[in-house]
């Protein structure tokens, strides 16, 4: 019987690592900012109906890159996890946190246990209430780690330069067309071309709307905060 | 090959929480010691749809609740009215919003109305074997359609059967006579405030005939609830709007009660 050749767990550990980093390079990015009404999620996106941003409870948003089906999976697993926790309990104990220690948990055993890790890596984003709550940012790698951020975040091919251009430009309290052309600005530190309306998906979780919080920026309204209306 | 998952919140529980699913599996009668839901009703008007619906729930003889609410959004463009058993009525209405929400979210879409109706009518079948011990719930549903543009109502039979009407319904045990009530009053095309108008009357009229049914209450300042329907979405009728119509129609029926 033939043996099968003997891999130390630390080099397996890093091709995956290395795998997955390769694939999640590959895709475009998406920054999130906390401005003064809730939470901004922009991802470039040229598509209108495959969604990099999406709604995944009241006051929750979900954003993925890397590979389509992987991150997709992931989110309608997050959508019946909220959704089957909200009718047994409240709608008000659906947290950010126990979702993203959920998707933290699933991504780490993929990792460990499967051959092939998922490429993606995810945000999960929580708007806080007028009562002072604060926002919730929480980054999922995918090999399950986990961080939470302040202010804003990046995620995607470049998203270390990205970062770094956040970190010099972010203002709190930013009124919400301030923070859309920050955000387009950031992911434009990563491109030769300057991005429009038509290439982006651009998503707020909105403290001021009653109950579900997630609302589309359309490309019209969208070309009107962004200042590039004709 | 079978694909995974489907977008239908009520077909995961079933799959994978089949114990948080209403399962009302009773012996004997239980019927006359659980509140019911008297009033609800439905009509189309200008814009769209009308819910009102009274605020009493009734154990038997007495009363168990004079606030209780029985028009609920299912989404933005429609709402659920419940009569019968109060407890698997507002458990069906809760699972119904969430099963339109989340639908919403998985696919990125809206169910159509006829789609929303049809799925309510699977979520009263299941409660079949409650109803015929006595717990049956009788939803009213309402909607805009953004397809056609025009407010439509459905009604609703225990084993599930859903019924289109074109102008108006009412439902739970004061519905003879709301509904005899609008058979005079309604007319088509009227504005919003006519609207509101006839719902009260009928709702007035139902306290009047049924003892279930609970009229405007001004020493409380407890008052039946009246929801519109339209283009622009699922709004309440301000209490107070509701307050003074109710004021109105109970003056003018003192005053033509004086002078006979």
């Amino acid at each position: 019987m033939p043996l099968p050749y003997y891999v130390s767990p630390e080099q397996m550990m890093k091709d995956k690592a290395e795998y997955a980093r390769k694939g999640i390079a590959r895709g475009r990015s998406i920054v999130a900012l906390e401005y003064g009404d809730g939470i901004l999620l922009v991802a470039e996106n040229p598509s209108t109906l495959l969604h990099k941003v999406s709604e995944i409870y009241d006051r929750i948003a979900f954003a993925g890159v890397g590979k389509y089906n992987e991150f997709e999976n992931l989110r309608i697993a997050g959508i019946r996890h909220a959704d089957v926790k909200g009718y047994s309990y409240s709608r008000g104990d659906v947290t950010a946190k126990a979702l993203a220690n959920a998707y933290s948990q699933a991504l780490g055993n993929i990792f460990t246990q499967d051959i092939k890790p998922f490429e993606v890596e995810i945000l999960v984003a929580e708007v806080g209430d007028t009562n002072g709550a604060k926002n919730e940012i929480y980054h999922i790698l995918y090999d399950g780690t986990i961080e939470d951020e302040r202010n804003y975040a990046a995620m995607g091919g470049q998203a270390d330069e990205i970062r770094r251009f956040l970190k010099d430009h972010y203002q709190e309290a930013m009124a919400l067309d301030q923070a859309v052309q920050l955000g387009v600005r950031a992911l434009n530190v990563t491109q030769n071309k300057s991005l429009s309306e038509r290439d982006l998906e651009v998503a707020v979780l909105d403290r001021a709307k009653t109950r579900r919080k997630f609302r589309r920026i359309l490309a019209e309204p969208l070309a009107l905060l962004m200042g590039t209306a004709t | 090959m079978k694909i995974e998952g489907g977008s239908s919140f009520l077909e995961l529980l079933q799959r994978d929480s089949p114990h948080l699913l209403p399962n009302l599996a009773v012996e004997g009668e239980v019927a006359a010691s659980v509140p019911h839901g008297t009033t609800v009703l439905a009509m189309r008007y200008r814009e769209g749809v009308i819910m009102a619906g009274d605020r009493q729930a009734t154990a038997g003889f007495q009363v168990a609740s004079r606030r209780m609410e029985k028009i609920f959004k299912s989404d933005d463009l429609s709402g659920i009215g419940i009569a019968g058993a109060a407890g698997p009525a507002m458990e069906m209405a809760k699972l119904f919003q969430t099963e339109l929400e989340h639908y919403e979210k998985v696919e990125g879409d809206n169910l159509s109305l006829d789609g929303k109706a049809n799925k309510l009518s699977q979520m009263v079948r299941m409660n079949l074997g409650a109803a015929l011990q006595g717990l049956a719930v009788v939803p009213i549903f309402a909607g805009f359609d953004d397809k056609t543009n025009v407010g439509r109502l459905f009604k609703y039979d225990i084993t599930g059967g859903r019924y289109e009407e074109s102008d108006y319904d009412a439902q739970g045990s004061g519905s003879k006579d709301a509904r005899d009530s609008l058979k005079k009053l309604w007319r088509r095309d009227m504005t919003r405030d006519e609207a509101v108008r006839v719902a009260l009357e009928a709702l007035i009229d139902a306290a009047d005939e049924d003892v279930g049914t609970g009229g405007p209450d001004f020493v409380r300042g407890i008052f039946p609830t009246v929801k519109t329907i339209t283009r622009s979405g699922f709004g309440d009728v301000p209490e107070e709007d509701v307050r003074r119509v109710c004021e109105q129609i109970l003056n003018e029926r003192m005053q033509s009660e004086q002078r006979s």
